[in-house]
């Protein structure tokens, strides 16, 4: 997209007065909170800076680890052993173009400006995670999908358009067209090859602040896989929850929830439902005012409460899918992980991990259903499953397949934690020898020859001889890099 | 079997001995060259902590570290001398970044600089009063918002903020060292209640008479403690999560006392 085709509100970013990146020095952690170290932390504010944070490191002989807002639930984004660069300084909007809903914006911009800035003017976003607050350098590096990736792709997808600065300091401007394997191993590539500046991205036309939204209870696993097959067709979103304490004939009860765009003149006040006030989320959830809420679910996060809150859950899905389908804001519907502010902190002081595989079409109900009764066996049960469907995409590090994924959320009991990374590895076998695949935005626990078993080599070649082009004294690094590909490349 | 290593864990629950686990033994004190700061330094090499002792003065800071030697060997702690100067704040957040590096970690900060020049009746000038703030108010910001940060980000640490029962009214004896701990309890309190949420306390201490280097030749001393007992009443505030702590607590109701003097009687009062 050329930049003379973009229009309206074009807000340029000052002239940088001295490229020099803010400091601090602090804990940084995974979003997750089950790992993190101590690290320098520049936050630059222009290209020149993130440049001069490519020097500082070298000059301090630091690796250097990317990071948005740290919404990585594993190490993607933490480095304990070197530098961090933190890019949410770099949050300005260049331009967005009303006619088109095409985004352009830097890369510390985040989700939820995205979507603040364009729904009053009629716009979504293409693909959001179910948190707004990644930004979308973030975001592309690692390649994200939301609740619709079975219909509209990855974030990859999405985007048109986007500058790397790489750490010899030359900025790639990279589409489909130009630069084009660059494009397509960065957006996914977690932030090995350089700095996503600048992105390009497309939004959505819709013509109503809401959704139509349609709850179904499903007694298994195999009924939660009929309906979104039935449905993937006709359904703009499709979202499973899944209360992993259910067992027996009730192996994989949840929870369907299905949405659909609403066309135009279904919404009698669409000037109403698309303004951000519209869009608020509940100040209060049962009464208590939301900032205080995890500091009551603390008290729930065990196993007996949590086998309640699922059962409560599960039986009030059940009278909601009795009902008509209802309208929901379009953040109220995508965002239910910031509902409960800091809820991750009720995991308590040793965190909580995510293990969310990807399995293709034919394979995964089969082994789900393993993985669900291989936790209980073992006495590991996720407190939170949430299940989707994928489809795949071109880019070389993609984790998304033609089939499914389950997110499990375990909490991480310091006394247990090496028992519970034996536990994974056990699913993982289970997952790679159904053929399937981890998304490095979520992991903690998968092993170097892991990631050889997902990729063909030849990919994993390519990847690595790139990065060796663009980073030839290996500055870009992180926890992640460190542990499941520095060891074999 | 394919089994990834398992990384190092976030620290928590560790082995408990006189109430502070032993990993979260570090910590930072500035202005640590005599007085309370010295004092509180020697009090924390004997509890096995690791110690920065940061200060201007290299011979007294010498002295310290030699003084802490024996504690430090007993105990399994550490003193760590620095020279710094306080009201040189561009110094500060690459210091604190080498210093925290170097405890490898940082549990407890206590800023104990202060500076409290003879004024003289009818003396006005500007530059000492500057060379107040710069000790007293803006140094502890410097290093404050560094502090605040890092503890922000680990979810726990204490801030000690040594201020002065000074601060609580406008004396006509040294209108600016006033102004100053006023601004540093006002700042200490903001900060306490930003941090609240993070699981990281901020203690204002309101220390009385302490016999220092501060109130020598000071004449109607009353209450007068040593600066170990200082330390340890202000220890004790600090591990107890006390909000504002007046040392000796007696202090508290002549602070009371002292806030509700109306204007027009204080002024006639020789303090």
């Amino acid at each position: 997209m050329p930049p003379a085709a973009l229009q309206g509100n074009h807000l340029a970013p000052p002239p940088p007065l001295r490229a020099r990146p803010a400091r601090s020095y602090e804990r940084v952690e995974g979003w997750g909170m089950a790992v993190g170290g101590d690290s320098t932390v520049l936050r630059p504010t222009s290209v020149d800076e993130v440049r001069a944070c490519f020097d500082l490191a070298r000059r301090e002989r630091a690796s250097l680890g990317l990071r948005g807002t740290g919404c990585s639930y594993g190490d993607a984004s933490c480095n304990e052993r070197g530098h961090v660069l933190d890019l949410t300084r770099m949050n300005r909007l260049i331009a967005f173009d009303a006619a088109t809903g095409v985004a352009e914006v830097e890369g510390g911009f985040t989700i939820e400006q995205l979507w603040k800035h364009a729904l009053p003017l009629g716009y979504w976003p293409k693909v959001v995670s179910g948190t707004m607050f990644p930004t979308l350098a973030g975001a592309a590096a690692m390649n994200i999908h939301g609740k619709n990736n079975y219909a509209v792709g990855t974030i990859g997808d999405a985007i048109r358009e986007f500058d790397l600065v790489a750490p010899g300091g030359e900025l790639f401007t990279c589409s489909r067209t130009q630069n084009a394997d660059l494009f397509h191993a960065a957006i996914g590539g977690f932030g090995m090859l350089g700095v996503i500046t600048r992105v390009v991205i497309g939004t959505k036309r819709v013509h109503s602040g809401d959704l139509e939204v349609r709850a179904f209870a499903n007694r298994n696993l195999r009924e939660m896989m009929q309906y979104f097959e039935a449905h993937k067709a006709t359904s703009d979103y499709l979202v499973g929850w899944i209360d992993c304490f259910g067992g027996g004939e009730e192996l994989g009860r949840g929870l369907v929830h299905d949405a659909r765009y609403l066309d135009e003149g279904e919404d009698d006040h669409p000037e109403r439902t698309l303004a951000l006030a519209h869009q608020q989320l509940p100040a209060s959830i049962l009464g208590f005012p939301k900032s205080e809420v995890w500091k009551i679910l603390r008290y729930f996060s065990n196993d007996v409460g949590i086998r309640a809150i699922n059962t409560a859950k599960y039986w009030s899905g059940r009278l909601e899918s009795m009902g008509e389908p209802h309208r929901q804001s379009h953040a109220a519907f995508a965002f239910l992980l910031d509902y409960v502010p800091g809820w991750k902190l009720a995991y308590g002081p040793g965190g909580l991990i995510q293990y969310q595989s990807f399995l293709p079409n034919a394979t995964a109900h089969d082994a789900y259903v393993e993985l669900m009764r291989w936790n209980q066996r073992r006495g590991f049960v996720p407190y939170l499953g949430v299940f989707k469907r994928h489809r795949p995409d071109p880019f070389w590090l993609t984790h998304a397949v033609d089939g499914w994924s389950f997110a499990m959320d375990f909490k991480v009991v310091p006394a247990r934690r090496a028992e519970l990374w034996k536990h994974c590895a056990e699913l993982t076998e289970i997952v790679l020898g159904a053929g399937g695949k981890f998304y490095f935005a979520k992991d903690l626990v998968i092993a170097p020859r892991d990631v050889q078993r997902m990729f063909p080599a030849e990919r994993l070649d390519a990847f690595v001889a790139l990065k060796r082009r663009l980073d030839p004294d290996g500055l870009l690094q992180t926890d992640l890099w460190r542990r499941v590909f520095q060891p074999w490349c | 079997m394919s089994h990834a290593p398992v990384p190092a864990a976030v620290p928590s629950g560790p082995v408990r001995i006189s109430g502070v686990p032993l990993d979260e033994r570090t910590a930072i004190v500035v202005g640590a060259s005599s007085g309370m700061g010295a004092a509180l330094v020697k009090q924390l090499a004997r509890e096995g902590y690791r110690v920065a002792a940061l200060a201007r003065r290299k011979a007294q800071l010498d002295a310290l570290a030699a003084a802490c030697a024996p504690l430090c060997a007993a105990s399994g702690g550490a003193v760590l001398p620095v020279v710094h100067d306080a009201a040189h704040l561009p110094a500060v957040p690459t210091l604190f970044e080498r210093v925290v590096r170097e405890l490898g970690g940082l549990d407890l900060f206590v800023y104990a600089a202060g500076v409290m020049p003879k004024i003289g009746k009818e003396q006005y000038d500007t530059a000492i009063d500057r060379e107040i703030l710069a000790v007293n108010l803006d140094g502890a910001i410097a290093w404050g918002n560094e502090c605040a940060n890092y503890m922000r980000t680990r979810r726990r640490g204490t801030i000690v903020g040594i201020s002065s029962i000074a601060g609580d009214r406008g004396r006509k004896g040294n209108p600016v060292y006033c102004t100053s701990k006023a601004a540093l309890n006002t700042y200490l309190e903001a900060l306490r209640n930003r941090l609240s949420e993070s699981g990281v306390h901020v203690c204002t201490i309101k220390p009385g008479y302490v016999d220092t280097a501060m109130t020598q030749g000071m004449d109607k001393l009353f209450w007068l403690i040593s600066p170990e007992e200082a330390a340890r009443q202000i220890l004790a505030a600090a591990r107890n999560r006390v909000n504002t702590r007046y040392v000796p607590l007696r202090w508290a109701a002549v602070g009371t006392v002292l806030k509700l003097v109306p204007s027009f009687l204080f002024r006639r009062a020789s303090i």
